[in-house]
């Protein structure tokens, strides 16, 4: 177990190396650099930006400012924002929470539909629910989550049910920790359902295919002639196997779950990562842009790694220690 | 094989419906300035937000109702009572060049300025949704295409390479593969728009995201693609070839790619989506198709306005209709293929 995640969290290191690099790359390739913006700003006093310029070498090529960064990195100092004016590590603290709420809540939203409908539509093949639920994968996973974020918008302006975005309301300060937590919960609904919604269809393909599969295999057939019941079967026989392929696809649904998020975050005005990272990249806020692309592989690594984790704890033929 | 295939495909309710809604969509694109009555960049500063216009029978002819705007602010148009302009059918209009080299000026159908015919209502400058939708379709229904030829290619390329040769060419190209798909996909996608968009004019924007879309598909197809190659060159009629002294490109190409087609038709089906989806997305956060081009995504993006929510312009949001069409239609074709191409996969399924 601990040479396994040893090995995992080794392994990540060189990947994550490859990432600051890229993105380094990447943003040195744009024409213009991240104090553009800065020198424009009136209020940034000139003696400021040539600090910043020495500190993080400016004029050097993207090799040299990449090992100052890395220097700065160890010593943990992530540079500042632009944007924001103040450190990327506190940028980091508040947005990562929200995107992490957003998607585990969308995880579980998927999770707790797609597993009542996949093992509904294995039971029932070929009824009435069976098709619909498929006609509902197949639109759930065609439609984009944008427009499906639009749609959402739409109907919370139309309804005044929901808020139209946002994470809190205006009088968020003055109320009681309940009342906190139901205004979070409030505005977190529609982001929930429009993030989760290509993942339900997903899930429910997944848990349908895996259902069918262990319901012809030979432990049932000697379950059912030993005389348990069929509900016993069913949800305790089929349904226990039929869940671990679920937990290994949560890795790469996490995967799109975190492309989703940023148009999502965007067009319901979300303040999580998503968001930071498409208006950091749109103004040139390097080192944000590079801490929160980091932030989100993190994140994905961290998120496979728990997958494999509950698939070893759910699936006890697998032996971690021999991958 | 494709002929076979065609059939196959034809015999299922379901292929034959998909197949008919996709012959309609593309030719509605290859005609979509005969079918148009507007060019996509005609503006009516006066008819910002009209809604749909009404389609009336009057001397057994249809003519289109006229609106008065009753209210700027609100974008709230009257129909004015009796009045309306004739539509007329196959008449000469302004001249255009189809597919940029055919001059001519018939059109499907238009009416008399000044007034206007908005079949699916206008947008914020006045320009006829459905026009828009039409042009916008030429960027959504070929991005998919030629992304998914570059991708093949390149994942057949690199995965048969990677998985016949092994070795260090293998080892070099999974790690390439596995960092790709170890960060999310739209945040590549965003960063290497950044990066490229700057070295090319606005007008060059769709190769652009071909270039980028393709730069990042290719690695799931390729690690696919490597699996079979491996299994592959153990089988007796590789090693013959070998034998007999075939080179290697010959063998990639005479042996590896007649048996991977199957697999590489029904992967590319079902990775269109994956495209025009990845495009709508860029262009709807703005690092996409500009303007004066459209897309979809482009069209969804400019309808992104606190005013069409609170006032339900809902037309405007036709464009995610379209997207969620086309990609519904190939998903599920892409199903229908594989389902013919791979019967051991639809018996799973059953």
């Amino acid at each position: 177990m601990a040479v396994f995640l040893i090995r995992r969290i080794l392994s990540a290191v060189p990947l994550l190396f490859g990432i600051s690099v890229l993105v380094f790359i990447l943003m040195a390739v744009a024409p213009g650099d991240f104090l553009d913006v800065a020198r424009s700003q009136e209020d940034i006093p000139a003696e400021y930006i040539e600090r910043m310029e020495e500190e993080f070498a400016l004029g050097e090529p993207w090799h040299t400012r990449y090992f100052i960064w890395l220097g700065n990195v160890v010593r943990g100092n992530l540079g500042e924002s632009w944007i924001y004016r103040v450190p990327v590590t506190e940028l980091l603290a508040q947005r990562v929470p929200a995107t992490l709420v957003l998607s585990a809540l969308s995880i579980l939203f998927a999770l707790c539909i797609a597993i009542p409908m996949g093992v509904l539509a294995a039971i029932y093949k070929d009824s009435v629910f069976d098709r619909i639920s498929s006609l509902f994968a197949y639109a759930a996973l065609s439609i984009p989550e944008f427009f499906l974020a639009l749609l959402a918008v739409m109907f919370a302006a139309q309804t005044g049910l929901f808020p139209i975005g946002g994470l809190s309301s205006v009088e968020h300060e003055f109320m009681s920790f309940w009342g906190r937590m139901a205004d979070y919960a409030h505005h977190l609904v529609l982001p929930t359902i429009v993030l989760g919604m290509g993942s339900v269809a997903s899930y429910m393909r997944i848990m349908r295919a895996n259902f069918l599969d262990y319901i012809r295999s030979d432990f049932v057939t000697t379950a059912r002639a030993k005389g348990v019941p069929e509900g016993r079967v069913m949800f305790v026989h089929v349904l226990r196997n039929a869940i671990n392929p679920l937990v290994s696809a949560s890795g790469f649904i996490l995967a799109t779950l975190l492309s989703g998020s940023i148009l999502v975050e965007n067009v319901m005005n979300y303040p999580g990562l998503g968001q930071l990272i498409f208006e950091a990249l749109m103004r040139q806020d390097e080192f944000v842009v590079v801490a929160a692309v980091m932030m989100g592989c993190i994140m994905l690594m961290l998120g496979n790694l728990i997958a494999d984790l509950l698939l070893a704890w759910s699936d006890p033929r697998i032996r971690l220690e021999k991958n | 094989m494709v002929k076979h295939l065609l059939q196959e495909i034809l015999r299922r309710p379901l292929g034959m419906l998909c197949l008919s809604v996709l012959g309609l969509l593309y030719a509605c694109t290859i005609f979509s300035q005969f079918l148009a009555p507007y060019l996509p960049t005609d503006q009516d500063l006066e008819k910002a937000y009209h809604p749909p216009t009404r389609i009336v029978l009057k001397d057994w002819r249809p003519h289109v109702q006229i609106y008065e705007q009753v209210d700027p602010a609100a974008a709230r148009y009257e129909p004015v009572h009796g009045e309306t302009a004739a539509i007329s059918f196959f008449a000469p209009g302004r001249e255009y060049r189809l597919w940029g080299l055919i001059p001519a000026e018939t059109r499907l159908f238009q009416v008399e300025e000044p007034h206007r015919i908005y079949l699916l209502g206008s947008d914020g400058t006045g320009r006829d949704v459905f026009s828009r939708l039409l042009y916008g379709a030429q960027v959504s229904l070929s991005i998919g295409f030629i992304g998914i030829c570059i991708t093949m290619t390149l994942g057949f390329l690199l995965g048969g390479v990677a998985g016949y040769f092994g070795g260090r060419v293998d080892f070099l190209a999974m790690r390439l593969v596995e960092f790709i798909i170890a960060v999310p996909s739209l945040y590549l996608l965003i960063a290497l728009r950044g990066a490229l968009a700057e070295h090319f004019e606005p007008e060059q924007m769709y190769l652009v995201i071909v270039i980028i879309l393709s730069l990042i598909g290719w690695a799931g197809a390729a690690r696919i693609i490597r699996g079979m190659a491996l299994s592959l060159r153990e089988r007796p009629f590789i090693l013959a070839s070998e034998v007999m002294g075939q080179s290697s490109i010959k063998v990639l190409f005479r042996h590896f790619l007649p048996n991977l087609a199957s697999y590489l038709l029904v992967a590319a089906t079902l990775s269109i989506p994956a495209y025009i989806l990845a495009e709508a997305a860029l262009s709807f956060l703005g690092l996409g198709i500009q303007e004066p081009g459209t897309s979809w995504g482009l069209m969804l993006q400019q309808a992104q306005e606190l005013k069409v929510f609170t006032l339900n312009l809902w037309w405007l949001l036709t464009p995610g209709a379209a997207i969620f069409i086309t990609v519904i239609t190939f998903n599920v074709l892409g199903d229908v293929l594989r389902d013919i191409v791979d019967p051991r996969q639809q018996m799973i399924k059953r």
